[in-house]
């Protein structure tokens, strides 16, 4: 099952002739991703080689679509060209656009979220590592080889404190990796991720990872609280973050008394989360956790 | 990016919202000449980016332009709430009749912009809305239709401003979008004894992440405070100056926020947040690492990556070579995990550095890097 991502998924790649797209076109084809062509109209018509296999580039995502059945988009695009790409995989009737693209002024952010969801498009990102279900697809710059697929999902703004809890959980394996960026504003949410990995058969525990700025982690908390049956583990980074200062992530700003990580973490908590103090700490509370399970599942 | 109270009312006025005449200086002399301009009487107002001005003295009446320089002086150098008076803006003084908030941030949950409006300006909207809620309006902006003169009439009915401040409205909204800011407010916007609507006073923040289309702000976003963090960026490091003594410089937003918080836990305080990115070259890794060991605060360093892109082999040729060109005084802990890490961790043992050490895990580098920057 997994969630978002499957074997099933058909990728188009917006901007893959690129540097950035065409590095990771080739580990996400290495990775098992079923990528059926790249977008790009100055080079439509041809085709790309990707060790052995030869990936076409259609001209707009629309014919690619037509073409291909495709029904995932991933977005390399540089910024000023982010907006346009987004609406034109909405128009297209892609399902899910995974927008790596980091740096996308927030208007144009706040646009494409707001056309795409009109459309019924689903966005994950933007500044996101985009999403992986180990085995059998991967949407994005997430590392395939870090961890074998398993039951736990996982939901994290930042790119690399998922790798470093994929690394630490490797031998447990997870469902499906959704890094939903660390943007002001972003398209799929903790909550999002936390009501697909509820329904999900596949995923028996969730990790969720905040960070520093706005209420997401707060108002995950509340969800958990009343729609989630399944063990949560939370890791929140920024403790010693300054206020006013960004901190790497456009998002990750303390302001005033408002987004701090302690405020984060008691929310999680009060609704019955563990929240473990570094991310060792936290892969072995879902260790714990997931013996626990297994113990009273087999007493 | 915040701007000065000059630069937002700069902004006001291209975009055709009325504000007070008004004149900046960093010489007193000046302000001298600014007062007699503008009519004798002005207010001297401290220009810095942050609130609290009236209170720590930075805003002051001045009765006439003699009052003026002298106030200036006063002033300038003046140090509010760690910032330094740099220069002072001169305004006529207006007659208030009442004052109202008007303004558009951005709702990050709800991933629009909000418009929020209150009869009750003057004071900082936090403390009007947790005080008496009602009296603040907050109506969400449709991106695709922004604020029209309709939409602009509704905010204002429904706060209660008089009807003259539509018009204020959706030309504050034509500041947020065309200059690219993710926050704009009038505090107070008024209304005079003779019926004007006026800013009094306003704050913009720029969209840093829409530098690319709004040249004209370019020489400001280099502006830093702090001479270490004007150094990083003159070399396009994403750096934060803290308080601390152990040095910190790690790969990606989170895991370097992450490892703040675990030197933090070990009992130390991290000198600084350094993220030198996914595929960190050698270069990056020793601009990073001169920049972190100038900070003559910086007892020890720790380094602490994770490989997933980028490999451990190549960071380990990175830090060997930076080794090469930066001159290290201080011990440095190095973590590397992930991608290629044994390969890593070879080439840093092979190298031998007598002030560099290597850890395992991220929690027992960061132990270490607090252990010797205590014994230092």
């Amino acid at each position: 099952m997994a969630i978002y991502l499957t074997k099933e998924s058909k990728v188009l790649v917006q901007g893959m002739t690129g540097g950035e797209g065409m590095k990771h076109t080739r580990r996400m084809l290495a990775a098992g991703t079923d990528v059926v062509g790249g977008v790009n109209p100055r080079k439509a018509g041809r085709t790309v080689d990707f060790d052995d296999r030869a990936v076409p580039v259609f001209g707009s995502v629309r014919e690619g679509v037509e073409a291909t059945g495709a029904d995932v988009s991933v977005v390399f695009v540089p910024p000023a060209f982010a907006r346009a790409a987004v609406q034109e995989a909405a128009d297209a009737g892609i399902a899910l656009a995974v927008v790596i693209t980091e740096g996308i002024p927030v208007h144009d952010s706040v646009a494409f979220h707001a056309y795409a969801a009109a459309k019924g498009t689903r966005v994950v990102g933007p500044n996101c590592p985009g999403l992986i279900t180990p085995g059998q697809s991967n949407a994005g710059i997430i590392p395939a080889d870090i961890a074998k697929p398993g039951r736990i999902g996982l939901v994290s703004k930042s790119g690399t404190l998922t790798y470093q809890l994929m690394h630490e959980l490797r031998d447990i394996g997870f469902s499906t990796c959704v890094g939903i960026g660390g943007d002001p504003v972003v398209g799929t949410t903790h909550i999002d991720c936390l009501a697909a990995f509820q329904d999900d058969p596949d995923t028996e525990l969730v990790v969720l990872i905040g960070e520093i700025g706005g209420d997401a982690e707060e108002r995950a908390a509340a969800h958990i609280r009343d729609h989630v049956t399944k063990p949560v583990v939370a890791y929140i980074a920024g403790f010693t973050a300054p206020e006013g200062k960004t901190m790497g992530h456009a998002g990750a700003i303390v302001s005033g008394s408002s987004g701090t990580a302690q405020a984060k973490k008691e929310a999680l908590e009060a609704a019955g989360v563990l929240v473990g103090g570094t991310p060792t700490e936290t892969a072995r509370l879902v260790l714990d956790r997931l013996t626990a399970e297994r113990d009273v599942t087999h007493s | 990016m915040d701007l000065f109270e000059h630069q937002a009312r700069e902004l006001f006025e291209e975009h055709g919202i009325p504000v007070p005449r008004a004149e900046v200086t960093d010489s007193p002399k000046e302000a001298r000449g600014i007062a007699r301009r503008l009519g004798g009487r002005v207010v001297v107002k401290a220009q810095v980016k942050t609130g609290g001005r009236g209170k720590a003295g930075g805003v002051k009446l001045a009765a006439d332009p003699a009052a003026a320089e002298l106030t200036a002086r006063q002033i300038i150098g003046m140090d509010i709430k760690g910032h330094t008076v740099g220069t002072v803006m001169l305004a006529e003084p207006v007659d208030i009749e009442s004052e109202f908030y008007v303004g558009y941030v951005l709702d990050r949950a709800a991933g629009r912009f909000l418009a929020i409006a209150s009869a009750e300006g003057g004071m900082e909207i936090e403390e009007v809305a947790a005080r008496r809620p009602q009296a603040v309006a907050r109506v969400h902006i449709d991106p695709a239709e922004g604020v029209t003169t309709a939409r602009a009439a509704e905010i204002a009915e429904a706060a209660g401003l008089p009807p003259q401040t539509v018009d204020v409205l959706v030309r504050l909204w034509n500041v947020l979008v065309r200059e690219d800011a993710v926050l704009v407010e009038v505090n107070p916007l008024v209304r005079t004894a003779r019926g004007q609507i006026l800013a009094l006073d306003g704050k913009v923040t720029l969209d840093d992440n829409a530098q690319f289309r709004q040249a004209r702000w370019g020489d400001q976003q280099a502006a830093h405070d702090d001479p270490l963090e004007a150094a990083a960026a003159a070399k396009g490091l994403n750096y934060v100056k803290l308080d601390g003594e152990v040095g910190v410089i790690g790969n990606g937003a989170g895991l370097v926020m992450s490892t703040l918080d675990v030197v933090a836990g070990c009992g130390a305080r991290p000198a600084n947040f350094l993220d030198i990115g996914g595929g960190a070259s050698a270069q990056v890794m020793a601009d990073g690492l001169s920049v972190v060991l100038s900070d003559p605060a910086v007892k020890s360093v720790l380094v602490n990556v994770f490989g997933g892109i980028t490999a451990c082999d190549a960071v380990a040729d990175g830090i060997v070579r930076a080794l090469e060109t930066v001159r290290v005084t201080k011990p440095l802990v190095v973590r590397l995990d992930g991608n290629n890490a044994a390969r890593g961790r070879a080439i840093l043992d092979g190298r031998a550095h007598p002030l560099v050490q290597q850890a395992t895990t991220m929690d027992g580098a960061a132990r270490r890097a607090a252990q010797l920057a205590d014994a230092t």
